[in-house]
């Protein structure tokens, strides 16, 4: 699904605790600006973005996440790798189902990102852990 | 500690969120303003987002949240000033905003409010009103 | 050791230069109405002078390297321009292939061992081979950035907000309504009811050609969008074919306001907005 890109720029945080998660968006959104991204384009990623952290660190007492800008012909692009040490997802397409979660929230976590980024692509092994990768391109 | 603060006016309290919220900014807010309602009688919240760039599900479910909670201590809730970007945002994501009522802004949100609050009004005393043509469907 | 050939190219640069303007000029289909000779003759100096400048004997087998940039960028600009000015791939080839002809030609002429003469000629061959590839890239990207601007040209002249009565917009949708579009359509009806301060829209389908059941979930989303702005959206221009369609396809659309025409959906807004048009006093006028 993610097709070949290359990456040009690339970015390492850690989030571990609640007040990462505005220090991330921000780093997020200087990214989306730098390649030009669209105001809607740039909310949709970070929107993804927050769901995704907050999944990570309610799920997974935090991980790491990979900010880089990708490039695919003449489209630029972000890419965001969220890897995880947390109890991993049992059922992928089960949490990809739109109304089911486990956590407390609306059960829209999973899905309703899935459809705010152009690609998306998740890897899970129980007990060991999660990684999900997003892209949004800039004029995707 | 960070706090939003809650403004009263008249039967309403106002509410502009200036910051990006983080989740302990938003879970307070809840509180306050549930506590605020109930202590003060207010019929009705407005709250102005207009300088809120990323709503995702939790904050969607807090506003939510704020909605049905002062409906059961009756009092209605607005959302005004909600950005394009952030509209288009939350329907992709499928989060349909719940239990509140959305304005365009401040003002039209306020007439809203007003509105909302007289029909419940004339209710209860009876639709003999004067007023009573402006409130027709 | 053998002779250095990109040594005898920088001693023969004036001479690659005029054989290769002779090359170019002798096509008979010479652009001349998009390009004076001077300034062909121009721009093929400014490549063959960064060419020879950056050419030494390690990096001719290597075409990727860093060497190059310089000449890689003059020759892409060169290219990009040319897809500009309407060139044809096959008008902007030659500009390239040509100068390949030059320097095989002059590598004939004064290389006499034929085993040299064959490596220097199959150095010379892929070296320019991966200018050529180099040029048709940056070629098709230069015409594929004029598409995507007339693309966004389109885009926008195609989904215009009219405010039709302080506190109304419209915004008539003409042609098929796809995720792209839709984005497009949203953001432009969204941010024109901020500027506006308008309570209603009316989106009017009239010019639509289909509604499939995605069209209708595209219409759904914009409808939902405007109502969490705290704006209310119509939908209008419903003909009875896509009355049909619509319910065959088991679309609920019970949740939105939809008008036959843009006419009834505009007398609807004025009931939410309690406005009252009449026509005016007849007696007054004589």
């Amino acid at each position: 699904m993610i097709t070949a890109t290359i990456s040009l720029n690339k970015d390492t945080l850690n989030v571990l605790r609640e007040q990462d998660v505005v220090v991330f968006r921000n780093r997020v959104k200087e990214y989306a600006v730098k390649i030009k991204m669209g105001l809607v384009n740039q909310t949709k990623l970070i929107t993804a973005a927050s769901e995704l952290v907050r999944n990570m660190l309610r799920y997974a007492n935090g991980g790491q996440i990979i900010i880089e800008v990708v490039s695919r012909g003449r489209d630029n692009g972000i890419r965001l790798t969220f890897k995880d040490e947390g109890p991993g997802i049992p059922d992928i397409k089960l949490a990809l189902t739109d109304g089911y979660s486990t956590g407390k929230s609306l059960g829209l976590g999973l899905p309703g990102t899935k459809r705010l980024v152009n690609e998306f692509d998740i890897k899970s092994e129980v007990g060991k852990g999660t990684r999900i990768t997003i892209i949004k391109w800039a004029n995707g | 500690m960070d706090k939003i603060p809650i403004l009263r006016m008249g039967q309403f309290l106002l509410v502009t969120i200036q910051v990006d919220l983080y989740d302990r900014l938003a879970l307070d807010l809840e509180a306050d303003l549930v506590k605020m309602v109930s202590k003060t009688g207010a019929r009705g919240i407005l709250i102005d987002i207009s300088a809120v760039s990323i709503v995702d599900s939790f904050m969607g479910r807090i506003i939510g949240n704020i909605g049905v909670m002062s409906k059961l201590l009756d009092a209605e809730t607005v959302v005004v000033g909600m950005q394009p970007a952030v509209a288009i945002t939350l329907v992709e994501l499928g989060l349909p905003l719940k239990g509140v009522y959305t304005a365009l802004n401040v003002e039209k949100g306020m007439d809203l409010l007003k509105n909302k609050i007289q029909l419940d009004e004339e209710e209860e005393i009876g639709p003999d009103d004067d007023n009573s043509n402006d409130l027709t469907e | 050791m053998a002779i250095e050939i990109t040594k005898l190219f920088k001693k023969k640069q004036a001479v690659i230069l005029e054989r290769w303007m002779t090359n170019q000029l002798a096509d008979e289909r010479l652009r001349e109405d998009l390009m004076s000779n001077e300034d062909l003759r121009a721009e093929s100096e400014e490549l063959i002078t960064a060419l020879v400048a950056s050419l030494n004997e390690s990096n001719i087998e290597n075409p990727e390297s860093g060497d190059f940039d310089h000449v890689i960028e003059i020759l892409a600009g060169i290219s990009i321009s040319r897809a500009r000015q309407g060139y044809s791939p096959r008008e902007t080839g030659v500009f390239i292939l040509s100068l390949k002809e030059a320097l095989i030609e002059i590598a004939q002429e004064e290389v006499k061992d034929p085993k040299e003469l064959n490596i220097a000629n199959r150095k010379l061959n892929r070296l320019l081979d991966s200018f050529s590839i180099i040029t048709f890239e940056t070629f098709i990207k230069g015409r594929e950035e004029v598409i995507l601007r007339q693309t966004d040209e389109i885009a926008e002249i195609s989904t215009p907000v009219i405010r039709v009565w302080d506190g109304i917009l419209a915004l008539p949708i003409i042609g098929t309504l796809d995720s792209a579009r839709t984005q497009v359509v949203m953001e432009s009806l969204l941010t024109e009811i901020v500027e506006s301060g308008s309570s209603v829209a009316i989106l009017d389908i009239s010019g639509v050609p289909t509604v499939d059941s995605l069209v209708a979930q595209h219409l759904l989303k914009t409808v939902s969008a405007t109502r969490l702005m705290g704006a209310e959206c119509i939908i209008s221009g419903i003909r009875p074919e896509i009355a049909q369609t619509i319910v065959h396809l088991g679309i609920d659309l019970s949740d939105i306001v939809t008008k036959a025409s843009l006419a009834s959906a505009l007398q609807y807004a004025f009931r939410t907005l309690k406005i009252e048009v009449r026509k005016s006093a007849v007696k007054s006028a004589v």
